[in-house]
């Protein structure tokens, strides 16, 4: 059970880290906490893709030497960098959402004068 | 009717009075003659085409129009052949008659909105002319939904809300009759069948299962059968008497409940074939629903003392006769169905031109109201006399005939029960109308009523005389002869008859009279 | 190099530099900017044509490869025919939609107009992207771009979109997440983004956790960027909220684009059959397009405001839509994406005409279009055809994805999709007809917001009328569609 549980650790991680985000996101009632769950969230994923990336013994995939010198290069010898790259693009995707959701809770709290939700429902409605 | 031929008079005979609707439409409020006489040339163009259309139908050729496939391997198709033309020249003659009535109605009666009525009046006419030529259940289907819809602004015309509540209990019923004719379309193009109408029936030899059969004869006839008014489908017709008359003769001679019929026509001879109908005992069943509506119409149509309502129960029953007619599955009983489908039309649209007539004129509604109403009317009471006549089945006239054949082909088949119900229902014909014809010619009429003080100018003592009318007047003399004519000389001048006996010949692959029926 | 090999990328990137280019040009010249917008949209909309046309012409799919690097080291654009068609639908209504209410910009945003349209290009950017794309992570980028600038649009309806946009931003961000966390799944797995790649070598390796999860995640992520019940909560509000000017422009076309991500996750993506055979996805999608139907109809039956109506009657249709995936036949496959355009034409001329009428009345309340058919004749014949064509009257377009749904449904015995199909018919008929009974059939109230002296701008009513007839051309012209684009493609 416990080695399970430690061979897929980045799995389970994951999925708590996930739990955790979209239980702000979904109970809690101020809005910036359920920003802050939406962060978790994609932390959570964002993690999930570098730790896929990692493999046993391997380094950072930076050749020393030239292409070719000191002997065959062999991939199993690196860390996957793909994932880390595509995660660079999805922290770029994650703090534009993070800059437009703040940028509406500014006008929002300019008109209101409250970031709970449930107030803000009853305002509207 | 293998031997169609390509024309496209078949598109020009349903496109008449869709020029027709546009042209009302752009002329509008601006020469109100020249807009009301618009229909009144397209139905003669229409008449015209029809006639064109018969000869060669008769000889086995009918016309065809294939328009563009507009579902993969189902074309749109029109065809002139001899049983869509009986529907189709009936639709067209009874507009030629209708169009002037209905001007001469809507101007007595003062009604808004006249362009618009104008305009939807001639489209119901050719969605129902698209019924008629329909070459195939698609098409079928989409003119029949058309017809739907362009009949809605003609039943709420009124705009009360006693007219919008029957329109929308209107809609309720057609749609949902519609859904069911498509429901039972995708089905047949789910099962790669070729829904072309074929005389004799394209189901006839596609070897469907039982249960198959049965739900699509369930789907098709209940799709039918909310037009055709068949109980228990028919309590939107009665509700649909808040429109103005026109629209009732419209909707319960030529137009709707025609088509309802005209489709069950279609179903049981065209798309399943009488052996199958029989083979499967839907014929039974069908015969059972029809012969119910027949009587329990009738007997409803005796109890309501509204004229046009007791009409409407009476058009229920009549239009029965029809199914039952069709039910039957015999080659002679066919033949009364159509007769009876074109001489219900003639005798009922008089009987509605009546009632509108005596509406515009005397702003009375009930039969019990109607004491001593043909001495100020006498040239409209006494077709609403011929009418009855004819409706009672009284020889010579045109009902005459067609429940003759009717009657004949039931006891053909050897169902003599169903003999019995037609001469039942027709002694209560007679009994919902004579009494009326008793009232208008030989009692007094009754002084003015008191409760109608406020407006005591609209119950003059001395109407108008009935010829300043004439613009309704005329049109239902004409009718009113016609149901006569029509009883003693059938062929002339559509063929009713010859097409009738074409049609029952092409869909038993005998001659009804020499072959089957003697 | 010809011009056709090039179609692929020049569906999105005139959009996108133009976006770029807008709020610089408008900043100079005011009056350059629309030209630039159009000239933007209408250049994605040829090169789509282009591309359709050579698709049906060839039968082959165009290929091209970003920067010229081959996959699966590169990103590659693949414009197959459900792709392209899909792309026309986008491109086109988005044009409607940018002519149409210009005057509405004008007279609303006019202070804004250059990242007003800034965003709008960037929106038609990611959902032309997301069409275009082969390749998994790439459709993600796109998707959070249409997403972005979709949340910024919602937010410039006002106090009330406020908050529905800050929701409809959580929400879609869920849902965006989701599907990234399912591609990743599918990378580990196979080592590729590249959906050809991807699709045979999951092919190969056979069913596996990672697989089953790549597929719950990214359905539930697509299934709320499209709303689908029980994931929709999102949408009403925001559509109701939304300028007049976005819904017109959002609402036809950006769930059908999730469908068509569906859609090729079903096609291209995961291997044949797995989806239907091995997970039940395609039997949640039926079940939960069904149930979507029947609560998105009768809830648009209860409706005060128009704009909510069409909302709710959105997710009714979107869910006949996943029904169609879901079926997951060729033939219902088919009628989805039928669905798809004819869905996306009626939508754009109903929310279209509803935006005619505010600007009209300043109402959208329903018993405001009391009187309005003689009021506004053609903006109500446009909305009359659109909404005619939703009830499914043929020969317009609505009547034949409902046609051939069912007819795919009674190929597989699913009794429940056809009458559920059948009997969300009536309750658009019961919704629609509740508008044009007012429109036609009472009178024009005297004390009514419809009796202003101003009148429907022919900007906007000559696009309701020619987006309404072509409900009814489509239509009438299914056939073509189905048999040269549909079939081939499928």
């Amino acid at each position: 059970m416990l080695d399970e549980l430690a061979a897929r650790f980045p799995y389970w991680f994951t999925g708590l880290l996930m739990a955790a985000g979209l239980y702000g996101m979904l109970s809690k009632r101020h809005l910036v906490k359920k920003l802050i769950g939406l962060n978790i969230l994609q932390s959570a994923v964002i993690l999930f893709y570098v730790a896929g990336a990692l493999r046993d013994g391997g380094t950072v995939p930076i050749l020393l030497g030239g292409h070719g010198e000191g002997g065959p290069v062999h991939p199993e010898d690196y860390l996957n960098p793909l994932p880390h790259v595509l995660m660079l693009t999805a922290i770029v995707v994650s703090a534009a959402i993070t800059g437009v959701a703040l940028a509406f809770m500014v006008r929002i709290h300019r008109r209101y004068g409250t970031m709970d939700e449930r107030a803000l429902l009853e305002q509207v409605r | 009717m293998s031997g169609a031929v390509a024309s496209s008079l078949p598109l020009v005979l349903v496109g008449i009075p869709v020029a027709c609707a546009v042209l009302v439409a752009l002329t509008g409020e601006r020469s109100r003659n020249l807009r009301d006489a618009w229909p009144i040339a397209a139905a003669l163009g229409a008449v015209g085409v029809g006639l064109a259309l018969a000869g060669p139908a008769l000889d086995g050729a009918p016309r065809e129009t294939r328009l563009w496939e507009f579902a993969p391997g189902i074309a749109v198709a029109f065809r002139a052949d001899a049983a869509g033309l009986v529907f189709a020249l009936l639709a067209s003659a009874l507009w030629v008659l209708a169009a002037p009535y209905a001007a001469g109605y809507m101007r007595a009666e003062g009604e808004e909105r006249q362009t618009r009525f104008f305009a939807a009046y001639a489209l119901s006419v050719g969605a129902a002319l698209g019924v008629a030529l329909a070459g195939n259940l698609l098409t079928f289907v989409l003119c029949y939904e058309l017809l739907s819809l362009f009949t809605y602004p003609l039943v709420t015309h009124r705009q009360t809300d006693e007219a919008l509540a029957a329109g929308r209990k209107y809609l309720a019923y057609t749609l949902s009759g519609g859904l069911a004719l498509i429901a039972a379309t995708a089905w047949l193009a789910a099962l790669g069948v070729d829904a072309t109408f074929t005389p004799g029936g394209f189901l006839a030899d596609a070897g469907l299962g039982r249960g198959t059969r049965w739900l699509l004869f369930g789907l098709l006839a209940a799709g039918v059968g909310v037009k055709a008014a068949v109980m228990p489908l028919h309590s939107w017709l009665p509700s649909a008497m808040v429109a103005p008359t026109p629209v009732s003769a419209l909707l319960h001679a030529v137009a709707v409940v025609k088509a309802g019929v005209f489709g069950m026509v279609r179903v049981t001879a065209f798309v399943f074939g009488p052996a199958l109908l029989v083979g499967m005992g839907a014929s039974t069943v069908l015969a059972i629903f029809a012969a119910v509506t027949l009587l329990v119409g009738s007997a409803l149509a005796l109890r309501h003392d509204n004229l046009k309502r007791r009409l409407a129960y009476s058009t229920v029953s009549h239009l029965s006769y029809i199914v039952l007619g069709v039910a039957l599955a015999g080659p002679i009983a066919l033949m009364g169905a159509l007769l009876h489908l074109a001489g219900h039309g003639v005798t009922k649209i008089t009987l509605f031109f009546v009632a509108g007539a005596i509406h515009a004129h005397t702003h009375k509604e009930n039969v019990s109201d109607l004491d001593g109403i043909g001495r100020q009317m006498p040239v409209t009471m006494t077709a609403f006399t011929l009418a009855s006549l004819s409706m009672a089945g009284i020889p010579p006239f045109m009902l005459f005939v067609s429940k003759l054949y009717l009657g004949w082909g039931a006891a053909d088949m050897g169902r003599q029960v169903f003999m019995l119900v037609y001469m039942v229902s027709g002694v209560l014909s007679a009994g919902y109308l004579f009494p009326i014809i008793i009232r208008a010619f030989f009692r007094q009429p009754r002084p003015a009523h008191d409760e109608h003080d406020g407006h005591a100018e609209h119950e003059p003592h001395a109407p108008a005389p009935e010829r300043r009318a004439w613009l309704m007047v005329a049109p239902l003399a004409v009718t009113g002869v016609l149901t006569l004519v029509w009883g003693l000389a059938p062929d002339t001048p559509f063929g009713f008859l010859a097409l009738a006996e074409h049609v029952a010949e092409a869909v038993f692959g005998v001659s009804p009279v020499l072959g089957g029926g003697a | 190099m010809n011009l056709t090999a090039q179609l692929p990328i020049l569906i999105p990137a005139p959009l996108l530099v133009a976006s770029l280019a807008v709020p610089v040009v408008w900043w100079f010249w005011r009056r350059t900017a629309y030209v630039v917008v159009l000239a933007a949209v209408g250049t994605a909309l040829a090169a789509s044509i282009g591309a359709l046309a050579h698709v049906v012409r060839t039968g082959e799919a165009l290929v091209y490869q970003l920067g010229g690097w081959a996959p699966p080291v590169g990103i590659e654009y693949v414009v197959d025919h459900v792709a392209a068609y899909v792309s026309v639908v986008v491109t086109g209504v988005g044009l409607v939609g940018l002519v149409a209410t210009r005057r509405w910009v004008t007279s609303d945003a006019a202070t804004r107009e250059g990242p007003f349209y800034a965003l709008c290009l960037l929106l038609l950017t990611g959902l032309t992207g997301i069409v275009v794309t082969a390749d998994l992570f790439n459709v993600f980028v796109f998707l959070e771009i249409s997403s972005l600038s979709a949340y910024a649009l919602v937010f410039q309806g006002g106090e009330r979109a406020m908050v529905a946009a800050f929701r409809y931003l959580i929400l879609g961000t869920i849902g965006g997440t989701f599907y990234l966390l399912g591609v990743g799944f599918i990378y580990f797995a196979t080592g590729t983004l590249n959906m050809a790649d991807a699709h045979q070598i999951m092919t190969q390796i056979g069913d596996s956790r990672a697989m089953q999860a790549a597929a719950v995640f990214i359905f539930t992520g697509m299934g709320l960027k499209m709303a689908l019940v029980p994931l929709h909560s999102w949408l009403p509000d925001a559509y109701t909220n939304a300028p007049s000017s976005v819904n017109s422009l959002m609402a036809p076309i950006m769930t059908k684009v999730m469908a068509y991500v569906m859609v090729r996750m079903f096609l291209s993506v995961f291997p044949d059959g797995y989806l239907t055979n091995v997970l039940p996805i395609a039997d949640v999608l039926v079940v939960a397009g069904l149930v979507g139907m029947a609560y998105g109809g009768a809830t648009a039956i209860g409706q005060r405001d128009v704009r909510r109506m069409l909302a709710y009657s959105s997710i009714g249709q979107l869910g006949m839509i996943a029904v169609g995936i879901g079926l997951g036949t060729p033939l219902a496959m088919a009628a989805a994406l039928l669905h798809v355009a004819n869905h996306a034409a009626m939508k754009s001329t109903l929310f279209l005409a509803a935006a005619s009428v505010r600007y009209v009345t300043g109402s959208s309340r329903i018993a405001d279009f009391a009187g309005l058919g003689r009021r506004m004749p053609f903006t109500m014949t446009g909305f009359s055809l659109a909404a005619l064509a939703m009830v499914g009257i043929p020969p317009a377009a609505g009547f034949f994805s409902k046609w051939y749904l069912v007819q795919a449904g009674l190929e597989q015995g699913a009794w429940a999709v056809v009458a559920v199909v059948l009997a969300s018919s009536l309750l658009s008929a019961t919704y629609v007809f509740r508008i044009l009974e007012q429109a036609y059939l009472r009178p024009l109230p005297e004390d009514g917001p419809g009796n202003t002296a101003r009148r429907a701008p022919r900007q906007l009513w000559v696009p309701v009328l020619l987006m309404g007839i072509g409900t009814v051309v489509l239509g009438l012209a299914n056939a073509a569609i189905l048999t040269h684009v549909l079939e081939p493609g499928l």
